[in-house]
């Protein structure tokens, strides 16, 4: 056995690499004596008071949590042309700065590699470029002036970020999908219908299908974008269409178009008469009718 | 009986040096907040890794019910969202977290550039706090593709698209993050791969180092 002499111990360590070498200019952690003033143990009188500090952190976080559930948004659409893409807010600042002339297309290597490079980078190495004894921040003005222009430049490229994402939403008429999908679920369970959950939602069935004005429809490319049974593609499904717009809606929707020409007008391709007929149709699609 | 459990242990594996190490330290009185309220800003590193905690523990328990496939991924999140009891305050604090560690991360940088703490010997503890929050920005926008709905799918696109455009070797980031030439099913398995093993080692490794070097060397004094 590797017990030395010793051996009534009840263990023994061999080659006990615990033991510190005392003495030598390895540095020790300092025990604050030096400091004036009142220190106090880690475990358990600081720690407490660090909780209190989590404590209050913690409480808002979880009404934060309460109040905003998570945001979940439709199924991811590759062939959804018309998103408009949002990364999370901190990344807004890059997000932005790539929209500029000089980060992008033929200077997008300045936008990606350049300028983040160069800003993390100095921030990776700061402690290797400012180098002074001095630790007061009024007393290094270059690298506190530095941190304070990227700092607000930051802020700056968030905010423009998203003033421009919540200008286009508005331009653009869209709810984002997320707001939308709690919007539609309120409005199904206060209708007795259960949850909404997007791709599993009940489809109406179409109502006279065989109506000449549906072949009307396949003529004008109706189907290009409402989906080759009106089921709904790049624009929203046209089953049900009659339980909120009247025929009068459809006419007009159709014939002068919506959304800023999403939704192009049809007075040129379709006769008033072929419209009406659609339209007519259209609005005979009720989700009670197609029950029967 | 504790006492005695304690003693057991502790008469083999001498575990009281290593209690010693961790926890039975001096504070000093600038960095305490009860004693000048203005402290407060010592405690957002400290935060951070509380928020760091609740992350991992929330996350572990979204990957009972998460399905890392893009059929089931979206209705997998919707699911437990929905239907599971509290899965909406699970999914809501690490959803809000995301945003909440590098919030206080944040503050914790600022507070040790502005008081000039990294300057030598900490140097290396600065640099380690770096690559810790490169780190949570790649657990973010990792963690952003997850619930696959169209922000998540489209913000990765864009992102795989900036990553791209990085000179000569960009095409081949953007191949072996997105594990093909699109963002489609392998991107998805990949990043949540990358979001639960890979990124969650390289951290706790980090903070083990980052941990380690202020135990080394003590919280920096008073200015």
């Amino acid at each position: 056995m590797a017990h030395g002499h010793k051996s009534d111990e009840k263990i023994v360590y061999v080659g006990d690499s615990r033991i510190r070498k005392t003495g030598g200019d390895k540095p020790v952690p300092p025990d604050y004596t030096s400091f004036p003033g009142k220190s106090e143990a880690f475990i358990p009188n600081f720690l407490l008071k660090e909780w209190m500090a989590g404590v209050v952190i913690l409480v808002g976080f979880l009404v934060l949590t309460i109040a905003e559930p998570a945001p979940l948004g439709y199924p991811a659409d590759p062939l959804n042309g018309s998103f408009i893409p949002m990364p999370d807010w901190y990344f807004l600042f890059i997000y932005q700065l790539l929209k500029y002339p000089y980060a992008s297309e033929d200077y997008i290597v300045l936008g990606t590699i350049g300028i983040p490079g160069l800003a993390f980078g100095a921030l990776l190495l700061a402690p290797f470029l400012d180098t002074g004894k001095e630790r007061r921040f009024y007393r290094r003005p270059i690298a506190s002036s530095m941190m304070i222009v990227s700092l607000v430049a930051s802020i700056y490229l968030t905010w423009v970020s998203w003033h421009h994402y919540t200008g286009e939403l508005e331009k653009n008429g869209v709810i984002p999908e997320h707001i939308e999908r709690e919007l539609k679920s309120e409005e199904q369970i206060a209708a007795g219908k259960g949850r909404f959950v997007y791709g599993k939602e009940e489809v109406v069935a179409l109502v006279k299908a065989d109506d000449p004005a549906f072949s009307i429809m396949k003529e004008a490319q109706c189907i290009a974008c409402h989906g080759a049974e009106l089921e709904g593609s790049n624009a929203p499904s046209l089953r049900g269409i009659g339980d909120t717009l009247s025929k009068e809606e459809l006419v007009e929707t159709i014939t002068n178009g919506k959304a800023d020409g999403a939704m192009p007008s049809f007075k040129d391709d379709l006769t008033a008469e072929q419209i009406d007929q659609i339209a007519t149709w259209l609005s005979e699609q009720k989700a009670a009718a197609a029950e029967e | 009986m504790f006492k005695s459990m304690y003693n057991w242990i502790d008469e083999r594996l001498d575990v009281t040096p290593m209690w010693r190490d961790i926890a039975d330290h001096e504070v000093p009185e600038h960095v305490n907040p009860a004693h000048h309220f203005s402290a407060f800003v010592y405690c957002f590193g400290g935060l951070t890794f509380f928020i760091t905690v609740i992350q991992i523990l929330s996350g572990m328990f979204l990957t009972m019910y998460y399905v890392p496939d893009i059929t089931n991924a979206y209705y997998s999140v919707d699911y437990l969202q929905h239907q599971v009891a509290f899965g909406v305050i699970v999914r809501g604090m690490h959803h809000w977290g995301a945003s909440l560690v590098i919030v206080m991360m944040f503050l914790h940088t600022l507070r040790v550039f502005f008081t000039g703490s990294y300057k030598a010997p900490r140097e290396m503890n600065w640099v380690v706090g770096m690559l810790i929050f490169f780190v949570m920005l790649g657990l973010g926008f990792t963690g952003y593709l997850l619930p696959w709905d169209n922000k998540a799918y489209f913000a990765t696109k864009v992102g795989m698209e900036i990553a791209a455009s990085v000179p000569w070797i960009g095409s081949y980031i953007k191949e072996l993050l997105a594990g093909g030439t699109i963002v489609g099913a392998q991107t998805l398995t990949r990043f949540f791969a990358i979001h639960v093993f890979f990124l969650p080692g390289v951290l706790l490794t980090l903070l083990a180092a980052h941990f380690f070097m202020i135990r080394k060397q003590g919280i920096s004094g008073p200015l």
